[in-house]
Formats: C-alpha cells, sequence, structure tokens
C-alpha cells in the first residue's frame, strides 16, 4: 500500500477512535474497548472495500456489513457518519433517550446498518441469511459480518457456519475480532476458543489472518477473501482491545466501561498527540 | 351433525405455501430437518433454489430468515412449535420481532394433540411467548380454509408472524370460506347465553360444545379465534355484552393464551366471567392425541361444563 493512502487511512481510523471515544465520554456508557479494537478494521472497509452509498443506504445491490458483536456500536456510528449516512451531531446523543443511536445498532433506527445486533450470534445468522438471498436473487452483492472472539462460545454463530460452508456462499466473509478478551477475563481463561483458525477450516471454511492494526495486512486479507471462490472466508485479525489508547490497551476491564473525565481528558490527548505524529 | 371430512392443518400449509410459490417469487422456505412432518417439502420439491434446510439449528434458522427477509424476501421459517417458539425464542424476540422484520414462522405439531411423542414435543407455551413479542401477529387457524387463508394473509403483511398448524387431522369446517382476515373472529354459531372463544383444534370442538348445550337448552355462541394477537376486542366486547358469560377453549397452557388474551381484553372493556379452558398448568404426556384431550379436559363435555358454570357466575353476580 502507498504511504499517502496508508497515512489517509490512519487518519481516518483515529478519527473513529476519537468519535466512539467521545460516544461514550459523552454517554457516560457505552463499549470502548472492543470499538476501539476494531476501528482500523472498518476504516479499511468503508474506505476500500464496501459498496455502499451514504445517500442510499437501502440501495438492494449494496453489500451489508453486520456488526454481530453490536456492543461496539460506537465504532460503527462514528464511521457511519465520517462516512455521511447521518449527521456527526447525532453522534452526541448516543444511548440517550429518544435518540437514533441506541445503545446497539437498529437497523430500522439508523442509515446504513444492516441488521440489528447485539445478542452475541445472531448477527452471523443473519448474515448468512442475506448471502444466501443473495445466492437466491442472483444479486453481486457481498456480505461481511463482524464478530467477537468471546462470541465464538455462542454455538449458533457454528449452526451458522455450517450452513454458510453447506451452501458455498463465497459473498460471504467473516472477520472475528480477536482482540483476546471478554468481560470475565482472556477468553482462553474463560472458555477457550481456540484454536480458531483450525476450527473454521474444520468446518469447510477459507480461513486467513491478518494483523487488525496493519493496513498492508488488512489490505492483503481482505483481497484474499474477495478472490475466494465456493466456499466463505473467514479472517480471524490479532487485534488489541482498547487500541490507541494506551490504559485501555489488553484490559478486559475497558469493556464496558465508561472513562472517568480525567482519563477522557488523557485518552483524547494521546489520540490526538497521535494524530499530530501521523501528519508530521 | 353430518360427518365432517377431516385433514390436518399442516398438510393445508403445505399445499397453501407450493401455492403461494408459483405466484410469489419473494417467498421463500427454511426448515429445520422436519420438512416431510411440517410439509414444506412440497414446496421444496417445486422450488429447490428457494428452499433452504438450515439442519437441526433452529437458531440459525430464524437468525438466517431474518437476514432473508432484510434482502426483500418473504421467508417462511419452519419447524415444530416447541423449537420455533421455544428453543429459538430468543433468537426470535430479537432478529425478527425487535426489527419488525417480515418473517412468517410456520409453526407445526403444537399442543397436546402432537400425541405419542409426549411432554417434550408438546409446545403448550407458544401463544404466551409469542404473543408478548410487541408487534408479533399470532395465528392458529382451525381447520383447512382457514389455514390456507392464513399463509395467504401472513404473506401479505408486512411483518412478522407466528402461525401454529396442527399434526393430526381436524374436521374441515368450511365448505366455502368466510371472510378471512386477521384480526378479525368468526362468528361461527349464534347464540344468547354463553359465548365459547376457541382456536385451533377446539374450534371443531366447542361446535360440538354448543350442540350439547342446544339439548340442554342452553343457546352457545361460538366464536373462532384464528388470530390470538392481535385479539378481536369488539367481538369480545359484543359477546360480553349480549350474552354475559365467556367460556375459552385452546390446545394451550391456560396461563397466558387465547384465555388470557380474553381476560386481559375484557377486563378492560367490559368484565364478564371468563372460564378458560385448557391445559390447566402442567405438562402434556405420551398417549393419541383424542386419549390425552380426554384427560387434560379438552372436550365439548368439558366445555359445555364450563358455559354452564360460567352462567351460574353471571347468575351469581
Amino acid at each position: 500500500m502507498e504511504l499517502t493512502e496508508k497515512r489517509a487511512l490512519q487518519r481516518f481510523a483515529r478519527r473513529l477512535r476519537i468519535d466512539a471515544l467521545n460516544e461514550v465520554h459523552d454517554a457516560r456508557s457505552g463499549h470502548i474497548g472492543g470499538s476501539l479494537s476494531i476501528c482500523d478494521t472498518l476504516a479499511y472497509l468503508y474506505q476500500k472495500v464496501l459498496r455502499v452509498d451514504p445517500a442510499r443506504p437501502r440501495d438492494p445491490g449494496r453489500d451489508r456489513l453486520v456488526l454481530s458483536k453490536g456492543h461496539a456500536s460506537p465504532a460503527l456510528y462514528a464511521v457511519l457518519a465520517e462516512m455521511g449516512f447521518f449527521p456527526r451531531e447525532e453522534l452526541k446523543n448516543f444511548r440517550r433517550i429518544g435518540c437514533m443511536l441506541q445503545g446497539h445498532p437498529d437497523m430500522k433506527k439508523v442509515p446504513g446498518v444492516d441488521m440489528t445486533s447485539g445478542s452475541l450470534g445472531q448477527g452471523v445468522s443473519a448474515a448468512v441469511g442475506m448471502a444466501v438471498a443473495g445466492k437466491i436473487t442472483a444479486t453481486d452483492y457481498r456480505v461481511f459480518a463482524i464478530l467477537g472472539d468471546g462470541e465464538l462460545q455462542e454455538g449458533q454463530v457454528w449452526e451458522a457456519a455450517m450452513l454458510a460452508a453447506h451452501r458455498g456462499l463465497d459473498n460471504l466473509t467473516v472477520i472475528v475480532d480477536n482482540n483476546g478478551l471478554q468481560i470475565d477475563g482472556p477468553v482462553d481463561k474463560v472458555n477457550s476458543p481456540y484454536p480458531i483458525t483450525d476450527k473454521f477450516a474444520a468446518f469447510g471454511w477459507d480461513v486467513t489472518t491478518a494483523d487488525a492494526h496493519d493496513f498492508d495486512s488488512l489490505e492483503a486479507a481482505f483481497r484474499h477473501a474477495a478472490a475466494v471462490k465456493g466456499k466463505p472466508c473467514v479472517i480471524v485479525q490479532k487485534s488489541v482491545k482498547g487500541k490507541g489508547v494506551s490504559f485501555m490497551e489488553d484490559q478486559a476491564s475497558w469493556h464496558g466501561t465508561p472513562p472517568s473525565d480525567e482519563q477522557y481528558a488523557a485518552a483524547l490527548a494521546e489520540l490526538t498527540a497521535g494524530a499530530e505524529k501521523e501528519e508530521m | 351433525m353430518a360427518q365432517r371430512s377431516m385433514k390436518a392443518t399442516r398438510d393445508s400449509y403445505g399445499e397453501a405455501l407450493a401455492a403461494l410459490g408459483a405466484e410469489n417469487s419473494r417467498v421463500v422456505v427454511l426448515d429445520a430437518d422436519l420438512s416431510g412432518p411440517t410439509k414444506t417439502a412440497l414446496f421444496a420439491q417445486r422450488f429447490p433454489d428457494r428452499f433452504v434446510d438450515c439442519g437441526i439449528a433452529e437458531a440459525d434458522l430464524m437468525g438466517c430468515a431474518a437476514g432473508m427477509a432484510s434482502c426483500g424476501l418473504i421467508p417462511f421459517a419452519s419447524t415444530f412449535a416447541m423449537f420455533a417458539a421455544g428453543r429459538a425464542y430468543e433468537q426470535v424476540r430479537n432478529s425478527i420481532g425487535y426489527p419488525h422484520l417480515n418473517v412468517k414462522i410456520g409453526a407445526t405439531h403444537g399442543g397436546l394433540a402432537v400425541g405419542e411423542d409426549g411432554a417434550t414435543h408438546q409446545c403448550i407455551e407458544d401463544f404466551a411467548l409469542m404473543r408478548a413479542i410487541p408487534g408479533m401477529t399470532v395465528v392458529c387457524p382451525a381447520d383447512d380454509a382457514e389455514a390456507q387463508a392464513a399463509v395467504r394473509a401472513a404473506a401479505a403483511l408486512d411483518g412478522p408472524v407466528y402461525l401454529r398448524f396442527g399434526r393430526d387431522p381436524v374436521p374441515v369446517l368450511h365448505d366455502v370460506l368466510p371472510h378471512f382476515e386477521l384480526g378479525r373472529a368468526l362468528l361461527l354459531r349464534p347464540g344468547r347465553d354463553v359465548t365459547i372463544a376457541a382456536t385451533g383444534p377446539l374450534v371443531a370442538i366447542a361446535l360440538d360444545a354448543a350442540a350439547l348445550l342446544e339439548g340442554r337448552g342452553i343457546s352457545a355462541r361460538v366464536l373462532d379465534f384464528h388470530t390470538i394477537k392481535p385479539i378481536d376486542e369488539e367481538m369480545l366486547a359484543l359477546a360480553a355484552a349480549e350474552t354475559g358469560a365467556i367460556v375459552t377453549a385452546e390446545d394451550h397452557n391456560i396461563v397466558g393464551g387465547l384465555g388470557s388474551a380474553v381476560c386481559e381484553a375484557l377486563a378492560q372493556r367490559l368484565p364478564v366471567p371468563v372460564l378458560r379452558v385448557g391445559v390447566e398448568d402442567k405438562f402434556g404426556m405420551s398417549g393419541h392425541g383424542p386419549e390425552l384431550y380426554e384427560a387434560y379436559g379438552l372436550t365439548a363435555e368439558h366445555i359445555a361444563a364450563a358455559c354452564a358454570d360460567a352462567i351460574a357466575l353471571k347468575r351469581r353476580g
């Protein structure tokens, strides 16, 4: 990837991180850790992969994205706002009564949200249904779903994984956000989902891996996924929960806790400084 | 009464789906390894490209149907009532109900009438579960014509619908289908002294009960509630005003089903005595369907007795 392009993606992802931080701080509620771990992936998807038009969010031919780990809604809302699906001012109302931006994504309220999600394990089935619908209607859109690694403990994920491979859904790409942490601690201490790649391979998927915070790596993975024929593809991306804010990184405690005003100021300063450094 | 011909509403469901599939290419059918018993196999044979067998995976069945509906298709997701309403409850609630997606849940083998398979497969809670989901329409047709009409009406409605069909043959009640509209109960027999509000296979039994009562000098009205939600409050209020006593009849727990829906509506509109005939808050067991109906009090004689009790309550009040 050319340096200028990479820098632009990094700047975009920084904005998403700052937006997500602001959302959670303004709301005094929300999930920041798992939002920060997917910001680079969302930046790459919306800038480089997804064929979506903010002016036509219900276009039947559009690519779909299902945020199966719906608690990372602050990051999704950030990217949708930055892309122009709705005004950025809406981000200030995240989780407030009467607002569009519910705690977890609501497809009937938010332009650009393709599936209501948040109850873990369910988004991947919906994505499979969308991919099946694409095959039935001979429409060439692609479907993407982002799952958490803890979410792999839900049996429904494997029901869906079995069906997706059985039906050869090569229009489906699942991204497993392997940040290694869930509410009760490290995923391999709570109930290990490992080996993740071997499991999907055994289910009949094409499997690839990526560094979730390296755009060259993401580009290679998404290019690979686009070329896979006859089976669904999973990208297992190694990520850092809380990525971009040093004191939040790799801490399960930052799963669903909003920052205090002091922590918010420190986090914002760090993200802003990072942005300035990239500009230099 | 002339001998009625018999047909299971699951057969009607399968036929209606196949007919609908020929008319509307947006109709797709999903099943969970029960396409034989649910009768969706008929659709699968005719339209294999629009049929998805999810295997024994009901959570995925519902989620997959939701995803397909979000793309403009009209999915009918089928399995036994136990697994549609019970096992996949939260998927139905969160992936279908909450986003109000256009999924039709075709649940067969509802109630005690499942018979020999026993309590694990006799879903007597589905009306309660589905009724509690905001925006969900809940339907349980009484015979062939109603079942076929219900499938068409459900497909024409934009939103989630739960349809319960039965395993065992039930009497054909309508030679010619009366005006069928979701949410509008059918008046099957006029009466002055008491009203029997029934749904599904209990409608035919309610008609038998009304015939029994006629022989005892009691005039019983029979209302057919093929739609449990939204409940037809107007028809109920009229029945309460004109007959002053209600008996409900359903192959479902008396907690949360038609009986509860009738009580909720009348308590606010026009309180009159309501007695509920149904499964009295216990699990089923193995046996022939008719034997179970006898054992659990879902017979014409039980309904007739409840009617007499309801009339006595009305007079005491």
